[in-house]
């Protein structure tokens, strides 16, 4: 006992050492031991918790990847089997990364979701709204470069479709297009500069907005399934009665969180890395990327990787103008754009879904059928069924947004009570 | 700028209708279905021989090493000297391929296509159908077409285990748009083995094919298995000490 008692007694004067020179227990406070999150979070709140894991894997991954992965045109593929086979646990360490890819998708659409069933978006969460759209188009730069650097057949012409899309924009276009491959066509070069980008700029990018992102919500608070403010609630010593500090009670209710998030995702990288779906090339890893890029021959079907189909189906869905595309790259970016102005489209008082009328419980059921209707629709060779019903979908997708100040202001909204329930 | 629109309305168009077409011509016939088996070592050492027998004279695998091969499928570095390295490679080398490309295009105007990973590439099922469909077409180079693979430059290498077999082609009375089945392929000249037993050779490759595909694929389930093992342990274990925790919260 008498150790004990010396060894605390030692580590309490080591960290009063560094807190007289750092704002080591601050710190600490402010952000966790004494940040207070509303008690009711529910399933939902898992989500952002979870990016912040898949991005550290992808991070620790992404290092071992680099020992091993050679950044050109002539050995990119080669390296890559040479990981699959060559590397002690190449494999996987590569089939994590992969599946990290799909994963941060599929986690950052549910954390997105979260925020439009509970208004999380609202004032005053604005920035908070802002910033994790800002890293949402950072994720999609990063998924994008990374892409290509398997110099596969689906990797190498992915590329050279959605940069052709700057191609299409009027007079500078091709100018854009060169600038983005930094030749006339995808290359050693393209493929060294996104090498660049995808394992430097991106990354550091993302990891200092995700910084911004949580002192930006450790500012306002977190919202809650609810949509109280727990802030209007304090007792005698200023702490919200609806509230818990984040440590310990949120910190070992995520560990929980984890374990099971990583149940799944450990599936997918020992049971199915390549995700293969009946009707689809492989969804996380797919077979046509397991043939070396080849520039003079153009694979049978050009997809994108399923978290861009969505966008992919709007931009086919809208017919060229006078031979030009533009009008569908238009609609794709405002597409992934307009997310930036729910704060304002939103007029209605109430944050929760709990609480909203059935203008926006329909409104939002809606958009979220045609979001996946689309997604699939994005994978599949365009018909003109097909067609057609991307274009219902992009439609109904762009109403969403564009009607929801008005089918919000005159929502039937219900009372929403003063304190957090359950 | 006008070239870069056209390349993309190239793409674009391509993307919606000719890659249809194209999807249609290429995949002919529909294919036979295969159940992979990587647990059964016999079959993935036969699958092996005919791979260095038959495939590796013009085909390399130039990412998968002979004595990797032999650690996974239970081959001694001897035998694999012995049996199933015919140059002057070790063991320790991957399978590269003595024929020059330059004069692979001349044979075939393609250079054949590296094997290491074309299971992953074109599935299991499209490999068994492919080496099961070859009919005798005089109008081809080497005498032969493919159902699966129309005008495929790939002679039918197997053709002494399998024999030839000829397309039956069908009079205006059954349909004029009948396309090509399996149904339609009838063996004219036996080969050295029984349909059966080349049914099971070119099972037996598909699987060597495959597990050469992702040589890891032996071992990554039964390594899974413990990791969920493992946590579902631990989710248990972060459950209680959670509930411990929020006890006190109401």
């Amino acid at each position: 006992m008498a150790n004990d008692n010396m060894i605390v007694k030692n580590l309490a004067c080591l960290r009063d050492w560094v807190d007289d020179r750092f704002p080591l227990m601050s710190n600490w406070n402010e952000h966790l031991a004494k940040y207070y999150a509303p008690k009711n979070f529910n399933f939902w709140y898992y989500f952002g918790g979870f990016a912040l894991l898949v991005f550290v894997i992808q991070v620790i991954t992404g290092i071992w990847l680099t020992m091993n992965y050679k950044p050109s045109a002539a050995e990119a593929f080669a390296s890559v089997e040479y990981i699959m086979r060559d590397v002690e646990w190449g494999w996987f360490v590569r089939y994590m990364h992969s599946t990290g890819a799909s994963a941060f998708f599929i986690v950052i659409y549910l954390h997105m979701f979260r925020a439009l069933l509970y208004g999380s978006y609202k004032k005053p969460r604005e920035l908070l709204w802002l910033t994790g759209m800002a890293l949402y188009l950072l994720l999609m730069g990063e998924a994008f470069f990374g892409y290509l650097l398997p110099w596969g057949q689906m990797s190498y012409w992915g590329a050279q479709v959605i940069i052709s899309l700057f191609g299409a924009v009027p007079f500078v276009g091709e100018a854009l297009a060169e600038l983005i491959r930094g030749d006339y066509v995808v290359s050693d070069v393209t493929l060294n500069r996104f090498f660049s980008l995808h394992v430097i700029a991106f990354p550091f990018l993302i990891a200092g907005l995700i910084g911004v992102h949580i002192l930006a919500l450790h500012e306002t608070g977190s919202n809650n399934p609810d949509g109280v403010e727990i802030k209007k609630n304090k007792n005698a010593e200023g702490i919200p009665v609806d509230g818990i500090p984040f440590h310990p009670y949120y910190t070992v209710k995520d560990i929980f969180g984890a374990a099971v998030f990583l149940i799944f995702f450990f599936a997918v990288v020992f049971f199915a890395p390549e995700m293969h779906v009946p009707g689809t090339q492989g969804l996380f890893l797919e077979s046509a990327n397991f043939i070396p890029a080849d520039p003079l021959k153009t694979p049978e079907h050009i997809a994108p990787v399923w978290y861009f189909t969505p966008f992919y189906a709007i931009l086919r869905a809208v017919p060229s103008i006078a031979g030009s595309a533009f009008p569908g790259v238009v609609a794709m970016g405002l597409a992934v754009s307009i997310f930036l102005l729910l704060p304002w489209l939103d007029r209605s008082p109430v944050k929760s879904w709990r609480y909203r009328g059935i203008n926006y419980r329909i409104a939002l059921t809606l958009f979220v059928i045609c979001f996946l209707m689309l997604g699939w629709l994005g994978l599949q060779v365009a018909t003109p069924l097909y067609t057609w019903m991307a274009r219902i979908c992009s439609v109904i997708y762009f109403l969403f947004f564009l009607t929801m100040p008005f089918y919000t202001k005159v929502d039937k909204d219900k009372p929403v009570p003063d304190r957090v329930t359950s | 700028m006008m070239r870069y629109l056209k390349q993309f309305i190239l793409v674009f168009v391509a993307t919606f209708f000719v890659s249809p077409a194209i999807g249609l011509a290429a995949s002919g016939a529909k294919l036979l279905h295969m159940d992979v088996d990587l647990s059964n070592q016999l079959s993935l050492q036969r699958g092996a021989r005919i791979f260095v027998n038959y495939c590796t004279g013009c085909h390399s695998a130039k990412y998968m090493r002979f004595n990797r091969m032999g650690k996974d499928l239970g081959i001694t570095d001897a035998v694999l000297q012995e049996n199933f390295i015919f140059g002057d490679e070790k063991v320790g080398d991957t399978m590269t391929v003595a024929m020059d490309e330059d004069v692979a295009l001349t044979f075939w105007g393609v250079a054949p296509p590296d094997l290491s990973v074309i299971a992953r590439a074109k599935g299991p099922d499209y490999l068994y159908s492919y080496f099961k469909s070859f009919y005798i077409d005089e109008s081809r180079p080497f005498g032969v077409n493919n159902l699966v693979f129309a005008n495929a430059s790939m002679p039918h290498v197997l053709w002494d285990l399998q024999g030839l077999q000829v397309l039956e082609t069908h009079s205006i009375e059954e349909g004029e748009n009948h396309s090509p089945t399996f149904d339609d392929l009838k063996l004219v000249t036996p080969g050295s083995q029984s349909p059966e037993e080349y049914d099971q050779t070119v099972k037996d490759l598909v699987n060597f094919l495959v597990y050469m595909g992702e040589p890891v694929s032996l071992n990554r389930k039964k390594i899974g298995y413990w990791v969920m093992l493992y946590l579902i342990i631990f989710a248990g274990l972060a459950f209680a000490l959670k509930k411990e925790y929020w006890r006190d919260i109401h």
